[in-house]
């Protein structure tokens, strides 16, 4: 019986690194395509053959990379959007925003999360904590960018498209404070939405619309919700797109101090 | 070719070079500019000489093509050249070439000549004095692969870590389910509105609820265009550091304030005393 030689585990992974599939994946520069080469072409190249490129640069300052220039605060920002956003879909599966008078079925879903589904009360947790920490890590970062003068010219508009994310972060972060329907959320939102009663000339507009109604109701529930899984992102993710396209053609991170 | 050794008139370059360094000129860019002028000058006055050494540049840029007509070209008569040594003729020295007018449009598409290659290429010399040496500024920098990259995924990596073990360790809360009949007492929004909430306790609402952040939101995104001192030294910007510290705390103090320090009826407690009515 003729013996069938079996290719090594080294020689499998060059096979599967030489073969048109994975070249057709990896570009040329890639650090996953055969015979990358730690030199400053290949190097540039990894990410400049990448889609990567939309964020960075080849190269950037090297005073940037010093942790107590940016404290990396966009990036985490960025970092928790993704680990939110993911958390987040997974919460979806189980999640209903229906409040009627009979049962709040959105509060019953949050129970059978915290007890039934797998590693359910974990993701709420982490989706949770996660949300209150980009809160944080955004004001923060807007606090990073005053102190090192990142907002002066041509960077101007950038800081204005922040503002903006600021703003759009506490819009995510407050409709997905009710979402729970317990106590602590529907109480929380309907002290925060009292205020919008005492706009100028529009009160009771504004009101209505923020609530679908008078006061804090089911209806209210199913409007935030959409807003917090769809409407508020959308608009959220294409904000990000220019903050991120701008920062790399006003000249990247900012001059040193 | 190298670039000096185009012959220039040296009279205009010195000349020029005064003039544009007397007006205030960068002298890299001057520079450039008297040299342009020089050569320019040179041709001028010896157009003959211009003439023959003109193939010189595209021998230069292609010297394999150089190779290929070698002596065969004596000073007062151009050798049959490779193409790409007539093309640099019909650029540097167009007087030599007849004048040709492209046809009348015809509004057709024009079809390709029957054996016509698919691909053409194009060959375009660029005389040596149109070169401006463009210098960005490049400072230290360093390449995003591997420096920056790991550091966001370390920085990622730590973030998610801390993230999953305190989610593991601490349960976010859940209460009972939502009563429009039955206020808890206190009732307090999200932490980052427990300093609008506090400015309720000062102000009207309208004031606190409305104006204030509305300010505070636009004044935010005003500061670029307020603040226009170029300098982002902070020794430069105490100003503009000093205002911006004092909102920070003021919101800050503000927050913690309506974190900590209230309890039943919105009224002050002590954390340490009367406990902690504050919940994420």
């Amino acid at each position: 019986m003729a013996k069938i030689k079996l290719p090594s585990p080294g020689e499998l992974g060059d096979r599967v690194r030489d073969s048109e599939v994975w070249k057709s994946i990896f570009r040329p520069g890639s650090i996953f395509r055969k015979g990358y080469k730690d030199t400053s072409r290949d190097r540039a190249l990894a990410t400049m053959n990448n889609v990567l490129y939309h964020l960075h640069p080849t190269k950037v300052k090297r005073h940037g990379l010093k942790l107590t220039y940016t404290f990396c605060l966009g990036g985490i920002s960025f970092f928790l959007f993704i680990v939110l956003t993911v958390t987040g879909i997974f919460l979806m599966f189980f999640y209903r925003p229906m409040a009627d008078v009979g049962g709040a079925q959105a509060f019953t879903d949050m129970q059978n999360i915290r007890t039934s589904v797998f590693f359910g009360d974990l993701v709420r947790n982490i989706h949770r904590w996660g949300a209150h920490l980009m809160v944080l890590s955004v004001t923060l970062h807007m606090g990073r960018v005053f102190y090192t003068g990142a907002y002066k010219p041509p960077r101007e508009f950038n800081w204005v498209v922040g503002v903006i994310l600021l703003f759009l972060t506490l819009g995510l972060s407050f409709t997905g404070y009710l979402l729970p329907w317990d106590q602590l959320a529907i109480w929380a939102v309907t002290v925060g939405t009292n205020l919008a009663a005492y706009s100028p000339f529009i009160a009771k507009q504004a009101n209505f619309l923020l609530l679908g109604g008078a006061v804090v109701s089911p209806d209210t529930l199913l409007r935030w919700y959409v807003l917090h899984v769809l409407a508020l992102p959308f608009v959220l993710v294409l904000f990000l797109a220019v903050h991120f396209w701008r920062i790399r053609k006003d000249g990247g991170i900012s001059g040193p101090l | 070719m190298p670039r000096d050794d185009v012959p220039l008139d040296q009279a205009t370059f010195d000349r020029v070079l005064a003039e544009e360094l007397a007006k205030g000129t960068d002298r890299r860019v001057a520079e450039g500019r008297a040299r342009s002028a020089a050569v320019r000058a040179h041709r001028a006055a010896n157009p003959d000489a211009h003439a023959e050494a003109a193939p010189a540049p595209a021998a230069g840029t292609a010297p394999a093509a150089a190779a290929a007509a070698p002596a065969a070209a004596p000073a007062a008569k151009p050798a049959p050249a490779p193409p790409a040594v007539a093309a640099g003729v019909a650029v540097a020295a167009p007087l030599t070439v007849p004048q040709r007018e492209a046809p009348l449009p015809t509004g057709n598409l024009p079809t390709p000549k029957k054996g016509a290659p698919d691909k053409h290429r194009l060959l375009a010399i660029v005389p040596p004095e149109g070169i401006m040496r463009v210098e960005r500024e490049q400072g230290d920098r360093v390449h995003t692969w591997p420096h920056l990259l790991i550091e966001e995924f370390i920085a990622a990596l730590i973030v998610f870590a801390g993230l999953v073990v305190f989610s593991t360790f601490i349960n976010a809360p859940l209460r009972e389910v939502a009563n429009p009949n039955l206020t808890p007492n206190p009732s307090k929004a999200p932490w980052y509105f427990l300093g609008l909430q506090e400015l309720l306790r000062y102000f009207h609402p309208m004031i606190a609820g409305i104006t204030i952040p509305t300010f505070i939101l636009v004044g935010l995104a005003a500061v670029p265009y307020v603040d226009r001192n170029p300098s982002v030294k902070p020794g430069d910007r105490k100003v503009a550091i000093t205002l911006f510290t004092i909102l920070f705390m003021f919101g800050s103090v503000l927050t913690i304030i309506g974190s900590f320090f209230r309890g039943p009826g919105y009224n002050w407690v002590w954390p340490w005393a009367q406990g902690v009515f504050f919940e994420l």
